[in-house]
């Protein structure tokens, strides 16, 4: 089912958690929300649910306006942060319980409902805990049921909410490729919310980019990190470099001279010993970290401005850096965003 | 596995061992622990005792007969019926006040937990008082009720009413803290899976309160059958029709019928040790899933 939201506005007292929302998500897509904190998009994920209405705006599911339609008609499954799961009942008793909760003439039979709820389990790989309640189980477990119990429903739609916020690394990074794998096995549209752009940009089809109750760019992961259109987006997903100065020939980056900022990710950045050429800049070594597949290294340029530089071990070891080192670095690939001509 | 342990060091966390450093010398530890026993004694076990002591002064017989007095007979049938309409109604108030106060914000929350506490700091003989400014020949609806022959003051309708009046808070009270503390996402997702608001309230909410609702019904089934002040105000104690059991102790007692009194008091004492115990119970119970919700949101966050 393909969701639609539309002009989307939604208030709480003076603070606008969403500001003329516009938001297209085709059918078996699975779209991530990637935003900072406050930046409203739990708020967009639980209108599309109908567990929050907004102020105005419609929303439609396959075109259908299902706007003043409650969570409990629109057929939507939801997985909360924290999981949400009953917690006096047991695991087979969570994922049963939409099934079970059905008015008398759509509600499966007990044979049925034991057949769904075993298929499920098996789904995510915790057959043999059907009887633990909530308490008992793991963190990622928990999550686990809880995407089980949103997808006993057979639910249009599937509305994570930082589906894997409250995992530990490891757990996250297995989970998520589960999700990846579960949705190209299942392709029902999926919504989910995160605030990790590496999660965002590994699992999802597309990604929205919100800051501040407005979506800043809609695209592919490849789009988006490649081809960001604001600098805010460009910013938020990777590590970068923000140069204020103006590029010419010579030196790219010229200190306090006026103009557009300048920005450059920190792998993008070469460090050398010499001057070679030219379209470098100074800056002398103050910090490297050198633990992880890259060497990281802070710099202070001529003007004060701090750097930071990722390089490859090997580079790293022929260069032979240490602390206070005077080094010469030459961007290769510089980013401007063009300010907007109000 | 690891979060199993975690679960289960957290509720006894909250028992403190004390340890060489913050702990007491043998001998302080006697003086207090001996001050206590000493106390307890003095004010709990020994009036406890002379009560059943004094009901069985004159043998089983006698303690028998003046149980089965009809006017005793009668007390015991009101103080039941009045606490059987009071604990029900208490029961669905003090649900939908911690309900509308644990799970929503609206204007005037604070007024209503005031307004619920009221029964709390009020003085019982004031609210019967209030009752009689209310309902009585001199009050403000009594020429009204006079004229409609409708009797509220010194009859079955006001005892009940003062019964209810003072026995408010119990329920409500009790879940407050329990609904906060357990927020609302549970009840989200039940709505989304489909469930309506009775299946979602009757699935989900109340197996996640029943303790602590259980043992706000026992607190106020124990204060109502009970209640003196407000009762004594409003009753009128006519024997045999308005007397509760507790007025009707009183009141065999200032005829110094010791044997009576104290074999209608045996009854009010044996209910005590009853709710104790019932209590104990259920508090223990309540206690825990207090503290289960509490560890259950904060691991949620943390983890």
């Amino acid at each position: 089912m393909s969701i639609e939201a539309k002009d989307i506005t939604k208030k709480f007292g003076h603070f606008t958690a969403l500001d003329h929302v516009d938001l297209k998500i085709p059918s078996g897509e699975l779209v991530a929300l990637l935003g900072p904190s406050g930046s409203g998009k739990t708020t967009l994920l639980r209108i599309i649910a109908g567990l929050e209405f907004a102020d105005s705006g419609t929303i439609l599911f396959d075109g259908e306006d299902t706007t003043h339609r409650n969570a409990r008609d629109r057929r939507v499954g939801f997985v909360f942060q924290h999981y949400a799961l009953f917690r006096h009942m047991t695991v087979f008793e969570n994922i049963a319980f939409g099934l079970r909760v059905r008015p008398r003439n759509l509600r499966p039979s007990k044979e049925q409902i034991h057949a769904k709820v075993h298929e499920l389990l098996r789904l995510i790989q915790l057959k043999n805990l059907s009887g633990r309640y909530p308490s008992q189980l793991s963190g990622g477990q928990r999550q686990r049921v809880a995407l089980a119990r949103a997808l006993a429903v057979e639910p249009s739609v599937l509305l994570l909410d930082e589906p894997f916020g409250s995992l530990d690394a490891k757990v996250r990074l297995e989970l998520r490729r589960w999700l990846r794998q579960l949705h190209d096995e299942v392709h029902i549209t999926s919504v989910f919310v995160t605030h990790d752009q590496e999660e965002a940009l590994e699992v999802s089809d597309r990604v929205a980019v919100m800051k501040e109750g407005r979506i800043e760019q809609v695209g592919t992961p490849d789009d988006v990190y490649h081809r960001p259109i604001t600098p805010f987006v460009y910013n938020f997903l990777g590590n970068v470099n923000l140069f204020h100065g103006r590029i010419d020939e010579e030196t790219p980056i010229h200190e306090g001279a006026a103009g557009e900022p300048v920005y450059v990710r920190p792998h993008l950045l070469e460090i050398h010993r010499q001057p070679n050429g030219g379209g470098h800049f100074r800056a002398t070594i103050k910090h490297i970290n050198s633990a992880g597949p890259l060497v990281k290294v802070e710099a202070l340029s001529e003007w004060g401005d701090p750097v930071q530089v990722e390089l490859s071990q090997e580079k790293f070891r022929e260069l032979q850096l240490a602390k206070e080192d005077t080094v010469f670095i030459i961007p290769k690939e510089l980013k401007v965003f063009q300010k907007k001509v109000v | 596995m690891g979060s199993i342990t975690l679960a289960a060091g957290k509720i006894p966390a909250t028992r403190r061992v004390a340890t060489a450093a913050t702990g007491e010398s043998v001998a302080v530890r006697w003086i207090l622990i001996g001050v206590a026993v000493f106390f307890l004694a003095l004010f709990i076990f020994l009036p406890l005792a002379i009560v059943f002591s004094q009901a069985f002064a004159k043998g089983i017989g006698v303690y028998w007969a003046s149980l089965r007095q009809p006017d005793a007979l009668a007390a015991i049938r009101l103080t039941l019926l009045a606490a059987a309409i009071a604990v029900p109604l208490n029961l669905i108030f003090g649900v939908a006040a911690a309900w509308a106060i644990g799970k929503f914000e609206f204007v005037g929350k604070t007024l209503l937990i005031t307004l619920i506490d009221l029964p709390f700091s009020v003085s019982p003989v004031v609210s019967g008082l209030i009752y009689v400014l209310l309902f009585g020949l001199q009050g403000l609806l009594g020429p009204w009720l006079a004229r409609h022959d409708l009797q509220i003051i010194f009859a079955v309708p006001g005892i009940v009413l003062a019964t209810i009046f003072v026995t408010f808070p119990f329920v409500a009270r009790e879940l407050i803290p329990l609904l906060q503390a357990q927020g609302q996402e549970e009840e989200e997702a039940a709505l989304a899976l489909g469930a309506s608001g009775w299946q979602t309230f009757f699935r989900v909410s109340l197996p996640n309160i029943k303790w602590g609702l259980l043992y706000g019904v026992i607190l106020c089934n124990a204060r109502a059958m009970g209640e003196f002040g407000a009762v004594s105000v409003v009753s009128g104690h006519i024997r045999g029709r308005t007397n509760t059991m507790p007025l009707h102790v009183e009141i065999l007692y200032n005829e110094y019928q010791f044997v009576a009194a104290f074999a209608v008091a045996s009854l009010l004492a044996l209910l005590a040790l009853t709710t104790l115990l019932v209590k104990t119970v259920v508090e223990w119970r309540a206690r825990r899933q207090l503290a289960e919700s509490a560890a259950w949101n904060e691991e949620g966050q943390i983890a």
